[in-house]
């Protein structure tokens, strides 16, 4: 590279001297250029001949070859240089940016842990991630990445999941909680143990699954393809025309004519497509993956630009998926001590309630009160505690008993508490809607989606109501697992043949509906196989709001996409048309080949600057 | 049917990786051939059976198509 650079430089010099030298001998200026043409074109030169000897004339040094000798023999030797010269200027520029964005695009992915701390009995072994079995104890100092999904079974400490998640604020772990592997340990010193093979690792699939994700290519890659397999022998082929049949029709002036021919075959390369669009896919796939967005192939990045319905799941993606107490109406008795015996009277249950209220509660219970307790399935509970008779339970539970009470029209599930039978209160415990799901159905909206739809399991009230509150357009609601297929067939069905859907689920139970979506988006992908599978995108995080970001990143990639494409076309089709009628000459030529390539790469980098 | 991943050295045009591609694609009892021309990486699926001569004949047409690029497998 630095060799080819010299070279380029030193070729570039003797051309220029060559430009500006004025005296009467003509030839000190034609060998000036002949040698910067030698020096820079001599590798075209080699591999033009090389490949003609096995039968491929549409290769690019070929035609960049005959297009500078010919130059050379219809007495255009400025320009034979120049051609040659800035088709290696552009070349170097290529290689350059691609490898530069290759580079920090890898850099983003730089996840994979090169060693293992490998603990047996109390010696330390440096290994590789691969060799360790699932079970081993491994050690990973401050500073150090996780390599293998395991345990905690000694230390504590912050993990940075920067890289996994995109998330800033590190992760505190305790013993006894799994941590991935790919997170960054902060401070302690962590004692692990394997609940993974590396292969099987948080990481390595990640890792697989971005570097694979450029490998399904999107329909504007396809057609690429197919120009580009059209577009140079048709080049090639006019060209001929051009320098043979057409003086031989008109004026026989062949010199004209072939210097008109001899431009189209600069003109021949489509690389600028070639080069600069899967980059931007590349670019838009890796900014995204920054983000904690994971994309699976650049055909759904192309997709995701075209969706215009999204359907949720309810419980765990828009809400937070956890009962908290939402509401507390006492009569007759303080708030507190409302609360004070529903969660006594509750103290022995598991149930997600139970779990709610004394998470509200926060102060200890103390059992020794609970002197008698009995579950009654389908009511609720029945204890005394102390001298008080308790009851906590359902609507059901209160008309049983013959207690007057006041029905609560509020939405979730409703606890009534009844003291020594008497009506005292109730309270309101629901799921939450979590907080920046607000924001990404108002960003959704905003970004040209026209149609949110909820899906849901659930009750109607309580699904009618978080349809409400997030001013969604459609709810659907007490639907088992396989009607919410059915309801995304027939939501699919009704969309325009050009919008698309995209399905945003947790990925736990709705695998056939993220399959069966345009796209499927998983939320919460960290750590869940079965969501980082059935996906075509998964977002690292629960965060909702990643998902309009993720739409306007595809937006943004497919309009520098499709600029390039017109912007290269353009050019192209235009200095053709021009060369065609003898109005441009091969300086231009050479700009609709290089200076389309370079101008092309660089938008197509416009993809990885995102705005904070 | 069998997938192979190579690392790629020395393709340093995204035209020719197309056209090595495409190259690729027409050998017998390949499935499947992806160039990922950004990450230098090659996924093969072919034919189990005739592996020896499938693997030979991808040798023949990478030396034919661009002489100066070399895999290695992952």
């Amino acid at each position: 590279m630095k060799k080819r650079i010299q070279k380029i430089i030193i070729a570039l010099i003797l051309f220029i001297l060559g430009l500006i030298i004025n005296v009467d001998n003509i030839w000190i200026n034609n060998t000036l250029f002949i040698l910067s043409y030698i020096l820079v074109g001599y590798d075209i030169l080699k591999k033009a001949f090389r490949n003609i000897t096995r039968g491929k004339v549409f290769d690019e040094n070929f035609l960049m070859a005959v297009a500078t000798i010919g130059a050379f023999f219809v007495g255009e030797l400025e320009e034979a240089v120049a051609v040659m010269l800035f088709y290696q200027i552009g070349e170097v520029f290529q290689s350059y940016a691609v490898n530069k964005s290759r580079k920090s695009i890898a850099s983003l992915m730089d996840i994979r842990p090169d060693y293992t701390n490998l603990l047996i009995g109390n010696e330390i072994q440096k290994v590789s991630p691969e060799d360790v079995e699932i079970g081993s104890t491994i050690l990973v100092k401050p500073g150090e990445k996780i390599p293998i999904d395991g345990i905690v079974i000694d230390g504590d400490s912050s993990l940075d999941t920067k890289a996994l998640t995109g998330e800033v604020i590190p992760k505190d772990v305790l013993v006894g909680e799994e941590v991935l592997s790919g997170c960054i340990n902060l401070n302690g010193l962590l004692k692990i143990k394997t609940v993974q093979k590396f292969e099987n690792s948080t990481v390595s699939k990640i890792l697989d699954l971005v570097e694979n994700a450029s490998s399904r290519k999107s329909k504007s890659e396809n057609f690429i393809s197919k120009f580009a397999k059209y577009y140079t022998p048709i080049v090639v082929i006019i060209a001929l025309f051009l320098a043979t049949a057409v003086p031989f029709f008109t004026d026989k002036n062949y010199s004209s004519w072939i210097y008109r021919a001899l431009s189209f075959l600069v003109v021949s390369c489509p690389c600028a497509l070639v080069i600069s669009i899967p980059l931007s896919f590349f670019s838009g796939i890796g900014s995204a993956s920054k983000k904690g967005i994971l994309i699976k192939g650049s055909n759904y990045l192309e997709l995701l630009s075209k969706v215009s319905t999204v359907v949720f799941d309810k419980t765990g993606t828009l809400t937070k998926g956890v009962f908290k107490v939402q509401k507390i109406n006492a009569i007759g008795i303080s708030k507190d001590k409302l609360l004070s015996f529903a969660t006594t009277a509750e103290a022995f249950s598991t149930h997600p309630i139970a779990k709610a209220l004394k998470e509200e509660y926060k102060k200890d219970i103390d059992l020794s009160k609970v002197v008698k307790h009995e579950e009654l399935a389908g009511f609720g509970i029945h204890a005394k505690i102390q001298e008080d008779d308790v009851l906590v339970g359902n609507d059901k539970l209160l008309t049983k008993e013959k207690i007057k009470f006041d029905k609560s029209d509020d939405i979730g599930t409703i606890i009534y508490v009844a003291v020594n039978k008497e009506f005292k209160g109730y309270i309101v415990i629901s799921d939450e809607i979590k907080e920046d799901t607000y924001k990404a159905i108002n960003l959704l909206k905003k970004s040209g989606i026209k149609k949110t739809v909820m899906l849901t399991g659930d009750k109607k009230e309580v699904g009618e109501s978080v349809s409400y509150k997030l001013k969604l357009d459609s709810c659907y609601t007490e639907l088992l697992p396989q009607d919410k297929v059915c309801k995304v067939e027939e939501l699919m069905s009704q969309n325009d043949t050009l919008g698309k859907l995209a399905f945003v689920g947790d990925g736990i139970n709705d695998a056939p509906v993220l399959a069966l979506a345009d796209i499927g988006i998983a939320m919460g992908g960290v750590g869940s196989d079965s969501a980082i599978e059935a996906a075509d995108i998964v977002i690292m995080t629960d965060e909702i709001s990643k998902i309009p970001s993720a739409i306007k990143l595809s937006k943004k990639t497919m309009l520098i996409v499709k600029e390039n494409i017109i912007f290269a076309i353009a050019v192209k089709i235009l200095v053709l048309l021009l060369t065609a009628l003898g109005v441009s000459s091969m300086w231009q030529a050479v700009f609709a080949d290089v200076g389309v390539s370079i101008i092309a790469i660089l938008n197509s980098l416009r993809v990885l600057l995102s705005k904070k | 049917m069998k997938k192979k991943k190579y690392n790629i050295e020395g393709l340093d045009c995204a035209n020719c990786a197309r056209e090595l591609e495409e190259a690729i694609t027409k050998i017998d009892g390949i499935s499947s051939v992806v160039i990922n021309f950004m990450m230098q990486k090659m996924e093969i699926s072919y034919d189990e059976e005739n592996e020896r001569e499938i693997l030979s004949n991808l040798k023949k047409v990478i030396k034919k198509e661009e002489p100066d690029v070399s895999l290695s497998e992952i």
